[in-house]
């Protein structure tokens, strides 16, 4: 089969091979691998760069989800942020409040774009639309940003996982984190190699980070995690480009997070029986919003 | 690999709130409606694993039987197709399971109506991504992003040339094929997978062949 990467060496190598950003290798791997062409690849992409704004847009103007649990809390941040008392910086408070009306959309099941998936949907959009106004991207550049997540998410994918139920919210919000990081590198002039060492940073810093939903909902911790995730994606790509590098090599990493995955119990694993879940508050929680026919394992007949 | 484009990562533009058990199980839905070719009149839902016990939630429910009513991963009727369905006539019931499936993520699916009854394991894999992994008994791999041909036939000699045959005369390429039998000699399961999409012509002359008993399609 026609294949130009399946590990993130093979990707630099290719990327630096060819003299080309890892977006690049991204499109011309999927022309490969799903014979489409070229215009409808970038337009797909661009169909869901739309659909992620709005979702941003949606979240900061405030929603709430049916529960109750979640809500809200994009608009404190920005609130905050023009009290000029942030302490951490303008751009990531706001990469950060981004990251959070994405995933408060999400939990309101709204539309939104899954980047790698639902639960950790808010950090490539909240990172891009931050970044965007510090960097002053083209439409191209900010569609290829999603092209470098994708191309290190599909790394992961395919030689680790990408679900919480399968391997913890590391593999979730850690790997849309790491994603992101490589992808800032790229939009901020950083090289293919940067991109690779930033995504390690962040995903070592995401390790063993598990699943373990409220009331098995969407929601807590999962908007928070959103929200640090977006905070360590920039900090990864800072310490990237000052030229900070992994001991790790990445694709190590990533069968790092794969064999941690592995080995967690299934009630860290998105079961909602375990971690935060399994809390006194997170069981009364769970009790209040579904009540005790959850518990009874009741059959649902309509 | 498990996944081959770059929009299972970056993408599906779904209604949350999760990719695996929302999304991927709206699309378990909506492959079941596909083959079996047109609206249930009833559906049995049995999930197991991280589905059953946090389907609630997550809208796993709603998902599924919008996918049964043909809704995609960003139709926002995921959101009302309870009442959607109960408004075409179609029952439903789900069934929280207590036995433990290969992939926490799993759910099996018996629809049917006066003509007839199909049963459906589906695995959502993660990312919005999913997999038939046993259609009415039959083992098999199906992931669904790619036009698939499932034909069910005797078991006799020559039956999967001729169906291989009559796919290369279309100029069409085998992305995947698996073949199953329950007993040598009996029923069996031919299920491909092509790059291009399935045209009628070559579902009608693969109805022709002999031997052959039913053939359904699966359109990307």
């Amino acid at each position: 089969m026609d294949i130009l990467f399946s590990t993130v060496k093979e990707l630099v190598e290719v990327a630096e091979k060819e003299q080309q950003p890892i977006s690049e290798i991204m499109i011309r791997q999927e022309m490969l691998l799903t014979r489409r062409s070229r215009e409808e690849i970038f337009a797909q992409m661009e169909n869901n760069l739309a659909v992620m704004e709005s979702s941003v847009e949606e979240g900061l103007k405030g929603v709430h989800s049916k529960s109750g649990l979640t809500g809200g809390d994009a608009v404190l941040i920005q609130e905050y942020m023009k009290t000029g008392k942030a302490l951490s910086g303008e751009l990531l408070l706001d990469a950060v409040s981004k990251a959070v009306a994405t995933n408060e959309v999400n939990a309101a099941m709204g539309m939104i774009c899954a980047t790698p998936t639902a639960g950790a949907a808010g950090i490539v959009p909240g990172t891009l639309f931050a970044v965007k106004n510090k960097l002053n991207p083209t439409h191209e550049q900010m569609v290829n940003y999603l092209f470098t997540t994708g191309a290190f998410g599909f790394i992961v994918a395919n030689n680790a996982s990408i679900s919480g139920a399968a391997g913890g919210c590391q593999a979730e919000t850690g790997s849309a984190a790491s994603m992101a990081a490589a992808a800032i590198v790229e939009m901020a002039g950083g090289t293919p190699q940067q991109s690779a060492e930033a995504f390690s940073i962040v995903m070592k810093n995401m390790l063993g980070l598990v699943c373990d939903p409220v009331a098995g909902l969407v929601e807590v911790p999962c908007v928070k995690r959103n929200a640090m995730g977006a905070a360590k994606a920039l900090v990864g790509a800072d310490m990237a480009l000052a030229g900070v590098v992994s001991v790790i090599p990445t694709d190590e990493v990533i069968e790092a997070m794969h064999k941690i995955g592995q080995s967690m119990p299934s009630a860290l694993r998105e079961t909602a029986k375990g971690g935060l879940a399994a809390t006194p508050t997170g069981k009364a929680l769970e009790a209040e919003i579904f009540g005790k026919d959850k518990e009874a394992r009741d059959t649902v007949t309509k | 690999m498990k996944y081959r484009s770059v929009f299972e990562i970056i993408g599906p533009v779904m209604i949350g709130p999760s990719s695996s058990h929302t999304a991927g199980a709206a699309r378990i839905g909506l492959v079941a409606r596909d083959l079996f070719g047109r609206q249930p009149d009833w559906a049995r839902i049995h999930l197991y694993g991280s589905f059953a016990e946090t389907y609630k939630g997550h809208g796993t429910d709603v998902a599924i039987i919008g996918g049964l009513l043909g809704y995609d991963t960003f139709d926002e009727r995921i959101r009302t197709a309870f009442d959607d369905a109960e408004e075409l006539g179609m029952s439903f019931e789900f069934i929280a399971e207590e036995e433990e499936a290969d992939h926490p993520n799993t759910a099996k699916l018996v629809i049917g109506d006066d003509e007839g009854v199909m049963e459906l394991v589906g695995i959502s894999i993660g990312g919005g991504t999913m997999e038939v992994v046993e259609l009415n008994g039959f083992t098999l791999r199906l992931s669904g992003h790619f036009p698939a041909l499932l034909v069910v036939h005797d078991d006799r000699a020559g039956v999967i040339a001729n169906v291989s045959n009559a796919i290369a005369a279309q100029d069409m390429n085998i992305a995947h094929m698996e073949v199953g039998r329950k007993e040598k000699g009996k029923m069996a399961l031919m299920v491909i997978e092509v790059d291009q999409v399935v045209t009628d012509e070559l579902i009608e002359q693969l109805r022709a062949l002999p031997n052959v008993t039913q053939v359904s399609t699966l359109a990307n």
